[in-house]
């Protein structure tokens, strides 16, 4: 690959990755909802 | 006036269903053809600005009209919109968030069985020994229902209707089984599209042949990510760039805010929708440009690539590709392609049967099981049509002009109203300052108050120029000469593929009129028979629809005079 191919696919794959494991990480840490939520799989 | 409680049961489920539902056979095939067709480099620049300036606002517009909406008990778009404007025509714009659905899957449906036809063909190693030319033929054959590839009769409707029945069962389970299956689809979807984007980033130029000895990997990678900055101005590229945000993002559809509108009010949209969004990109930009392009650059070079690069190449190309790595690697190269591509597939045609079933459960106090089948059933009378009406063209390849008229005007023009309507709505009917009150309720994240305004002018505006770059394509694409000509008082001329043109049937006119073979004009007048067919049935599936709305809403009216008194 050329050079300023590879350094264009690299930043922009990386920010992609970054801000998809960025985002989904934060969904994972966020705190919970108290009851009723959305969502039943916490349910008491 | 629901009867059954439908609920997501996390929220992990709920992102990943949603992010199956974005991401579909385009991430994979389109994506890399459109790259391929504006420019390669310069085409990821407009479409990552599109992205922030049209996809993530348009799927913050779409998950807070679906929470707000089922608030009110609210699970489909004709009266999602109903309750956000107060004229009584908004129900009908939220028509089209059930008819698009329908006729999408009607079609999409069928693809997907294509794929799980040749994850068997892949397992039973049917591709092996072929050439490019005989795996062309053999889904030529495929698609000619006469003739059977495996020794089932009529194959292809067979896999269809197995297809179809599936989706059906997942349905009928609910929320539950939807979101059961994108927690099973989208990991291993992840897992198979690593696999093959590994192969594709380290194939170099060991692929060249004597066929093609100039061929190599690197330059279908070269031609993707080479950033030419020159040909941004096109307008062309940002056209293309704007359009592929809908295939990508499934946003002007209705499903997301059938899946939203089952949140409660307090929950985070604004965080889920960008997770969910990006989860998408990373599909499409990450494992989407390492797989179909430079995998055929690297075995026949990218100047086959650049003239034949189009959907058709994941079944007519990527088998023989395969078979290159060997009887063992190619198997499992062929069930991981088409496996994911059928993960892809089933996870979006499952949101588009939600929002039928969340319609008539609400309207018409259907059960769960019977909403499913009644859109199994539709979905089988509007899609068999395009399995069974087809044209065989001259040199003998199928013509499915069924099928391409229901994904123009369903797949492509129903989008673009719908988007334009729900953004105008939300913006500016229902208003910016309640409609970012509603985005931000709950909001696990800060939002940049930038977007409020992004979301009241830039992203209606960009929608407006999407909506008009398709009804008035100039002739040959060529916008900067159509433009010149305007001033310079030679008017406009319409290309045959604008919306005008399309509806006037002009181009297949054009051709009649220069035909003539008898044949060949027997042909284009069959053809044009088609085209109004199935038309015909698109119109007459949307006035249906827009009927059982009408029909809902006089029930609304009668129950509230009668709660009233």
């Amino acid at each position: 690959m050329n050079t300023s191919a590879l350094i264009f696919m690299i930043v922009i794959q990386a920010t992609v990755t970054f801000f998809t494991v960025l985002f989904f990480w934060k969904v994972l840490k966020a705190p919970k909802q108290p009851e009723p939520d959305s969502y039943t799989d916490n349910d008491d | 006036m629901k009867t059954e409680q439908d609920s997501w049961g996390s929220r992990v489920g709920l992102i990943l269903a949603m992010a199956g539902n974005a991401v579909g056979l385009g991430n994979f095939l389109r994506f890399p053809v459109q790259a391929v067709q504006n420019g390669g480099g310069t085409f990821i620049i407009p479409y990552l600005v599109c992205f922030l300036l049209m996809g993530i606002p348009l799927l913050w517009m779409e998950w807070s009209m679906g929470r707000f909406g089922g608030k009110s008990g609210n699970h489909s778009t004709p009266f999602i919109l109903d309750t956000m404007g107060k004229r009584r025509f908004w129900k009908y714009f939220g028509v089209f968030g059930i008819f698009t659905n329908i006729a999408v899957a009607s079609y999409y449906c069928y693809i997907e069985s294509w794929t799980l036809s040749y994850v068997l063909h892949s397992v039973v190693g049917t591709f092996s020994g072929m050439d490019q030319g005989q795996v062309a033929v053999f889904f030529n054959t495929y698609l000619k229902l006469g003739k059977s590839t495996t020794g089932i009769p009529f194959e292809a409707v067979v896999f269809y209707i197995l297809c179809l029945g599936l989706n059906t069962y997942i349905l009928s389970r609910g929320l539950k089984g939807v979101e059961r299956a994108a927690k099973i689809g989208v990991p291993l979807l992840l897992v198979f599209g690593a696999f093959l984007a590994f192969r594709g980033l380290t194939l170099g130029t060991s692929g060249a042949s004597i066929a093609h000895p100039d061929a190599s990997a690197w330059d279908g990678l070269n031609f993707l990510w080479t950033p030419q900055l020159g040909s941004i101005w096109n307008i062309n590229v940002w056209l293309a760039a704007a359009g592929q945000m809908f295939f990508t993002l499934s946003v002007g559809m209705g499903t997301i805010h059938c899946y939203s509108s089952y949140m409660k009010s307090k929950d985070d949209v604004a965080l889920n929708a960008v997770s969910a969004g990006f989860m998408n990109e990373f599909v499409e930009v990450v494992l989407g440009s390492l797989i179909v392009i430079p995998i055929a650059a690297g075995y026949l070079g990218l100047d086959w690539v650049k003239e034949n690069a189009g959907f058709g190449m994941a079944f007519q190309t990527m088998p023989y590709l395969f078979d290159q790595w060997g009887p063992v690697i190619s198997r499992f190269a062929g069930v991981f392609w088409f496996g994911l591509l059928f993960f892809a597939g089933i996870t979006s045609s499952l949101a588009m049967g939600t929002p039928w079933m969340g319609f008539m459960q609400d309207e018409y106090n259907f059960k769960r099981k019977a909403a499913a089948w009644t859109f199994g059933g539709m979905i089988l009378f509007f899609g068999l049509p395009t399995v069974l009406i087809y044209q065989i063209t001259v040199d003998g390849t199928v013509d499915q002009v069924f099928f391409n008229q229901y994904d123009y005007w369903a797949g492509t023009v129903s989008l673009v109203v719908f988007a334009l309507a729900e953004a105008v709505l939300f913006s500016w009917v229902f208003g910016i300052k309640k409609g970012w009150a509603e985005l931000i309720s709950g909001s696990d994240i800060k939002i940049p108050v930038i977007f409020k305004y992004i979301m009241l002018y830039i992203t209606p505006l960009m929608l407006i120029i999407v909506f008009l770059g398709a009804l008035l394509k100039p002739e040959g694409n060529d916008w900067a000469q159509a433009i010149s000509g305007l001033f310079h008082g030679q008017g406009w001329s319409l290309d045959h593929d604008s919306m005008i043109k399309m509806i006037t049937n002009s181009g297949i006119k054009e051709e009649l009129s220069l035909a003539t073979d008898p044949g060949q004009i027997k042909f284009l007048k069959n053809k044009i028979t088609i085209v109004n067919a199935a038309r015909g049935l698109l119109a007459s599936m949307f006035i249906g629809i827009s009927l059982l709305v009408y029909i809902a809403y006089r029930r609304r009216n009668k129950l509230g005079e009668e709660q009233a008194s």
